[in-house]
């Protein structure tokens, strides 16, 4: 299944990039994608950074199940304000 | 009214939205971009945003803020990109009956934004730039 990932802030610059199109097995989780991305781009892997996850623009949990075309967003601290 | 804009905020607009005849206060905020950080001195904020969720939250968050109290209208306008020293960079106008209600939910609405909105600030400054949030140590500099 496709999965789009979109990558914003620190994320996004350390991939160089905004957007991924991930292929993924049936089944997979948030953080199945999360190590599958890592691999791809190992500067993703920002330490001790404190991740949230919104799958179609909701919050959700790690190990949240996702499905064909869902769009996901790693989100680091936000700082709004 | 609850928007992301990479436009100058009209600090108007949002007042002029809650206006409402049963209301008998309108208390606004407004945050706005300093030129120091933490010892450092600031020369310019960069404003992010995942949007269509950011939006979304914006607008849960007047939802929360109606049920916990009587207000009668809630507005929350949050820029992006550069924005220059001195400028707003988020503005929350709520009106109520009674100035308590509006006082509450609009300190209510800016604790929120900083929690749970996907906006994200980069501060540039003499010698460096750091996204706001992840700068607890040295190796989280992105450059």
């Amino acid at each position: 299944m496709k999965i789009r990932v979109k990558l914003f802030a620190i994320l996004r610059e350390r991939a160089g990039t905004a957007e991924v199109i991930k292929d993924l097995v049936d089944g997979s989780t948030v953080a199945d994608l999360w190590h599958g991305l890592q691999k791809d781009y190992p500067k993703l892997d920002v330490p001790g950074i404190r991740l949230l996850y919104a799958v179609n623009q909701n919050y959700v949990a790690l190990d949240y199940q996702l499905s064909e075309g869902d769009e996901v967003v790693f989100i680091p601290p936000v700082s709004g304000g | 009214m609850f928007r992301v804009t990479h436009q100058p905020i009209d600090l108007n607009e949002p007042v002029c939205y809650v206006t409402d005849p049963e209301a008998g206060a309108i208390a606004t905020f407004i945050g706005t971009t300093r030129n120091n950080n933490e010892g450092r001195r600031v020369i310019a904020l960069d404003y992010e945003a995942y949007p269509e969720m950011a939006e979304k939250e914006l607008a849960r968050i007047g939802v929360d803020a109606a049920k916990k109290w009587q207000i009668c209208r809630m507005a929350i306008v949050h820029r992006l990109g550069a924005v220059q020293i001195g400028e707003a960079s988020v503005v929350i106008a709520v009106s109520s009956a009674h100035r308590e209600a509006a006082f509450a939910a609009s300190r209510f609405a800016i604790e929120e934004i900083k929690k749970t909105v996907p906006i994200w600030k980069k501060e540039v400054y003499e010698g460096g730039e750091v996204w706001i949030g992840t700068q607890t140590g040295q190796e989280f500099k992105n450059k």
